[in-house]
């Protein structure tokens, strides 16, 4: 979607301020949200793309206001509605109408494995690529109203295949509709002064990695 | 919420919550703890894990043996996922790739659309990582943001910066500061920076640290 969490390229934002000895959270509730968005996602209601998805939906002026754990938050209560762990009055009120019914929940002796052995998104599947290290390209110019890992600044430009990352799952898809559609992941180089104009740099580039469902022959 | 933060009137206001979101969280917890759905205990373990088990000083520790260990080094650039699991840090699962900065080279790594970040690692991303003015400035602007950071990169250098994505989180191997010769791979890692590692900045050696 061509929404404000597609940051890249635009102006005004000020500048990057970094922190010093900055705290892993700056708050305790900081801390319990990831825990409860990981803990929650353990029940495989939805997957990772469908997690960003949420966190694009925020309305666009709460988004830029926004913390990172508060839009983690209403990415966490959208998909616990949307996807029927908790109903809409339940998360209103704050009052439980009933158990849910799930398999198993995640336990302390979970943890450590679940944060291990992180579902991977690269595939085994025998998919040929449509295209080879050193081919030129050019990123589709499409505008899809859902998921996208294609950021706007990329679209309808021109670039080069640095390398072929193999089979993963092709989030565009998988966010929508949890279709994985297996397909060649690459690292596709843009020349700076392809994306931004003649007033960057000749020398540097831009790396975005792209499915091939993003991409043409240029 | 403690007092430190000293930001001024842009849109990037990232660390300051709204009032109450606080409560909000306690009654989500409350409400999904009532519905059988997650453990207290559990969520106290997965804050623990990543207040004390995982953080830039993994990262710190691959960068380091690196610079010592050509041939570790060589394994981190084929293949950053198998070289970084020899160090047995809590995982993810995530596919990585190592990208070695040069005498003319710098690479910075960003993530425009969300914040994706090499939490095996890194840790937990900053929240300048995941704020606007860097999402947006770094793929148009590294130069730019470089140089507010402290370092203005020659005309003659290259600049890649690596817009994370993918499932796919890199790693920066920053060059070895020279006056380094002769360190072993314990003192080297202490001198390795997070942001050193993000991209933006070098690694330098503090005054007062000697071998």
């Amino acid at each position: 979607m061509n929404g404000v969490h597609d940051m890249g390229g635009m102006h005004g934002m000020g500048p990057v301020e970094i922190e010093k000895n900055e705290p892993v959270f700056h708050a305790e509730w900081e801390g319990r949200v990831l825990a409860l968005r990981l803990a929650s996602a353990f029940h495989h209601k939805w997957n990772g793309d469908m997690h960003r998805y949420a966190r694009e939906r925020m309305p666009p002026a709460r988004y830029l206001f926004a913390t990172y754990y508060e839009c983690a938050l209403f990415a966490l209560e959208k998909l616990l509605v949307e996807q029927g762990l908790v109903t809409a009055k339940e998360l209103e009120t704050g009052r439980a109408e009933g158990k849910a019914s799930v398999e198993a929940i995640l336990g302390v002796a979970g943890v450590e494995t679940l944060l291990r052995n992180r579902k991977r998104v690269r595939l085994d599947d025998n998919v040929a690529p449509k295209f080879k290290a050193g081919e030129r390209v050019v990123a589709r110019n499409i505008h899809p109203a859902g998921h996208t890992r294609l950021p706007r600044y990329a679209r309808g430009r021109r670039g080069v295949i640095d390398r072929d990352y193999g089979v993963f799952i092709f989030p565009d898809t998988n966010a929508m509709s949890r279709d994985k559609k297996p397909q060649h992941l690459y690292g596709v180089r843009f020349a700076a002064r392809e994306l931004w104009g003649p007033g960057v740099s000749a020398r540097d580039s831009v790396y975005v990695n792209l499915w091939d469902d993003h991409l043409e022959p240029a | 919420m403690s007092d430190h933060h000293h930001h001024d009137e842009h849109v990037r206001e990232h660390d300051r919550p709204l009032s109450g979101v606080a409560l909000r969280v306690k009654a989500l917890e409350s409400l999904l703890v009532e519905k059988g759905l997650v453990d207290p205990k559990a969520l106290d373990e997965i804050i623990d894990t990543f207040e004390t088990k995982v953080g830039p000083r993994n990262g710190a520790r691959v960068v380091a043996r690196a610079w010592v260990d050509p041939a570790y080094k060589q394994r981190l650039l084929a293949d950053a996922r198998a070289a970084i699991a020899e160090f047995g840090f809590f995982g993810y699962g995530e596919d990585m790739v190592a990208l070695e900065n040069t005498s003319k080279v710098r690479n910075l790594v960003v993530c425009t659309l969300c914040s994706c970040y090499p939490w095996s690692v890194l840790g937990l991303p900053p929240v300048w990582y995941k704020s606007a003015p860097y999402r947006a400035r770094a793929v148009i602007d590294p130069r730019g943001v470089l140089k507010e950071l402290g370092e203005e990169v020659p005309d003659d250098i290259e600049v890649r910066v690596w817009d994370s994505t993918a499932e796919l989180r890199y790693l920066v191997l920053p060059e070895r500061p020279a006056e380094t010769q002769g360190w072993s791979e314990e003192q080297l890692a202490e001198i390795v920076t997070r942001d050193a590692m993000i991209g933006v900045v070098q690694v330098t050696v503090p005054t007062g640290s000697r071998r």
